[in-house]
């Protein structure tokens, strides 16, 4: 362990995260790494469990009402151990989160600029000015027009990009070495989006920063991650670089997930190709693979064992029996899913 | 076949053949008063001067960023929200006046929205939703629930074990199909989906369009598609309109549109979808900010400020939509012969 509380290991590491809520399990059994200086996106459909895994990082559950089980390992510290006082200055100072709604995030009654100071106020000594200073230098670094002026805004007086950017500024304003990113760009317009994700792999590039990013949109994944790990029913199925996981997926999932993409239909009007059925409730887990109620490939022990993962090349890991088969499919093209589509559950 | 009883009902079949549009918008306008610090009377711009037609049969895309004002589009073509000014032609006959309700209107024009809990009443099971509608439009109870099982059964959900469920009980991909089954109920001709896959994850978005389509050949509808996702417009209609700011800034055949816009906008949009490859990943991006306030929209052409191609002359003349190639309309002074712009064509397509 010794290595991965260490400042030079990994930026964060997971091994074995179950997360629980009363009797529902959550994320069940993730084991993840993401090196110093890289970008990895989780991606999967809602309730999959990637925001719970992101946000498990922070430890930013009620304690009474979650059980976290497995080793969190971030920006060099062991999370689980972590007292109150220790926790407070961990999050923003090593390790810090921006959120999918800024005006959510933001408080409505003080300026911007009040809450950049604040936060660096809480984590350091320094003087007024030299706050406001910095405050400043982020917003520029973010691209913010007008910085001197924006900083006085309250978060309502800006558009959405803005108030995203400004969540970044404050996300930055402690020199953390981890960013987590909570489907940043899912609020944001398409013309938007793209500046936001181009300033996210600008500031990993710039900063060094290690970015978690969590997103349900493939192509937002592909724009900002040099890996990407696919979760489904709170496990992580495919793991691996960018190009591994799309080019040259070898989980059935992944792969419905890249057929089902309407960009991904052959000519217009053509029917897309679909997932059958909908994520399984998580509170009746199905025995075995979680997928294996929708996969074109299951048989009879994908539904009674789960299969373990493995490395399919260097850096490329997939949980399924079939791995072979599926990324033969995939190459073979767009017709291996089942022509009948079950009705959905 | 009809199930909707009535006496036979006038407004129902069609009326002006197949080469008239279905639905004909001209000089759209609805603007929304607010009060800024101050008291000085605003208005934002949300709908300023939209013309467009529907065609019988096809699925007609609108994008455009929020703001853009294809949402108020939607909610003034069903009559949700009165029209400042503006004609509506359905089937060529004006909508509001004697020879066409709004009560025989709406009965033929149906919608779908974004929010597939809010859309459904939480007090009544999905059948009974589904059923709401042609009971008060005079079918009898039993034939009218009849009717939403066919429908439930129709977009894959067992009525068996469906029909009985309340909203809260059922998957946000049920509900849409619920949805969807109940936008049916009257047999209407043109739907109109705001959104309607948007909040869906991609699995079961996909299996959505799968059943928009099928949906659509089997009742013969028309469809107009309201969405901020490109691929999906791409994927499901027949002609695209561009909006920003209120305005049509494009329109035409969705392959002419989407595949060699002419409008800048058109471009930027396009060029601001993530690449699904990671060796070629999107390098910058063409437009800078965000989309401007509709409150108080630039002169000439709204566009201009965060235009490439923008010269003097967009911030004076405010860009009509002209036919620059069959059926393909554009807003733009530099795509338009004698417009002033240096950019612009010579004039040999101006006849």
């Amino acid at each position: 362990m010794s290595a991965l509380v260490s400042a030079a290991g990994p930026a964060v590491v997971l091994s074995n995260l179950r997360v629980a809520f009363g009797k529902v399990q959550v994320v069940d059994g993730v084991d993840l790494t993401v090196e110093r200086g890289q970008a990895l996106a989780l991606i999967g459909e809602s309730g999959s469990g990637k925001s719970v895994t992101l946000r498990a990082i922070l430890r930013l559950f009620p304690e009474s009402r979650s059980r976290i089980e497995g080793g969190i390992f971030a920006a060099g510290k062991d999370v689980q151990a972590l007292g109150k006082r220790a926790l407070a200055d961990f999050r923003g100072g090593d390790v810090s989160m921006i959120f999918q709604e800024p005006l959510l995030a933001f408080d409505p009654v003080y300026t911007v600029g009040q809450q950049i100071t604040e936060a660096i106020h809480r984590h350091e000594t320094i003087t007024k000015a030299d706050a406001r200073k910095r405050a400043l230098a982020l917003f520029e670094r973010v691209r913010i027009p007008s910085p001197e002026r924006r900083l006085d805004n309250y978060p309502h007086e800006m558009s959405g990009g803005m108030r995203q950017r400004a969540m970044i500024a404050l996300a930055l304003a402690c020199h953390p070495q981890v960013l987590l990113a909570d489907e940043p760009t899912t609020a944001l317009d398409a013309t938007v989006q793209i500046q936001v994700l181009l300033l996210l792999r600008e500031l990993q590039r710039d900063l060094g920063l290690s970015i978690v990013i969590v997103t349900h949109d493939l192509g937002a994944a592909v724009e900002v991650a040099d890996r990407i790990a696919v979760m489904y029913a709170g496990k992580i199925v495919e793991t691996g670089t960018a190009h591994q996981v799309v080019l040259d997926p070898h989980h059935p999932y992944t792969i419905g997930l890249l057929r089902s993409r309407a960009e991904g239909a052959l000519e217009k009007g053509a029917r897309l190709q679909t997932i059958p059925g909908s994520p399984p409730d998580l509170a009746n887990r199905p025995a075995g693979c979680p997928f294996a109620p929708r996969c074109f490939l299951a048989e009879e022990r994908c539904q009674t064992e789960m299969p373990p993962v493995g490395e399919i090349a260097p850096g490329h890991r997939v949980a399924c029996w079939h791995t072979d088969e599926a990324a033969s499919a995939y190459r073979a093209g767009p017709t291996p899913v089942r022509a009948i589509e079950p009705l959905p559950a | 076949m009809s199930v909707i009883p009535d006496t036979p009902d006038p407004f129902i079949r069609d009326r002006g053949g197949p080469a008239q549009p279905l639905l004909s918008v001209s000089g759209l306008f609805k603007h929304f008063p607010v009060r800024k610090s101050g008291g000085k009377k605003q208005v934002v711009r949300a709908v300023d001067g939209v013309d467009f037609e529907v065609l019988k049969g096809e699925t007609l895309g609108i994008v455009g960023e929020s703001g853009c004002g294809k949402s108020t589009t939607a909610k003034l073509l069903m009559g949700l929200i009165e029209r400042d000014t503006g004609t509506l032609l359905y089937d060529g006959q004006p909508v509001g006046e004697r020879s066409m309700p709004w009560r025989a209107y709406r009965r033929q024009v149906q919608m779908v929205f974004q929010d597939s809990y809010a859309s459904l009443n939480p007090r009544m099971t999905v059948e009974q939703s589904i059923a709401f509608g042609p009971k008060v439009n005079g079918v009898p109870g039993r034939q009218a629930v009849e009717r939403a099982r066919a429908l439930l059964a129709r977009v894959g959900l067992e009525p068996k074990r469906f029909a009985g469920r309340y909203p809260h009980e059922i998957s946000g991909g049920q509900r849409q199909r619920v949805n969807i089954a109940r936008s049916l109920a009257l047999e209407p001709r043109l739907v109109l989906l705001d959104e309607a896959v948007s909040a869906l994850d991609k699995s079961v978005e996909a299996q959505v369009l799968n059943l928009l389509l099928d949906l659509k050949q089997e009742f013969g509808l028309t469809y107009i598609f309201i969405s901020h996702d490109l691929n999906v417009v791409r994927f499901i209609s027949d002609r695209v309109m561009v909006m920003y700011l209120g305005r049509v800034s494009e329109i035409g055949p969705s392959d002419a549109v989407l595949a060699a816009p002419m409008h800048p906008y058109t471009r930027a949009l396009l060029a601001s979808m993530p690449s699904l490859d990671p060796n070629n990943r999107t390098q910058a991006a063409l437009l800078a900010g965000d989309p401007p306030n509709p409150i108080d929209p630039p002169s000439g052409c709204r566009f201009h400020p965060r235009c490439s191609l923008a010269e003097p002359v967009c911030s004076q003349i405010e860009p009509p939509l002209e036919t620059i190639a069959p059926l393909h309309r554009v807003a733009c002074l530099a795509r338009q012969p004698g417009s002033g712009h240096s950019a612009a064509p010579a004039g040999a397509l101006a006849a």
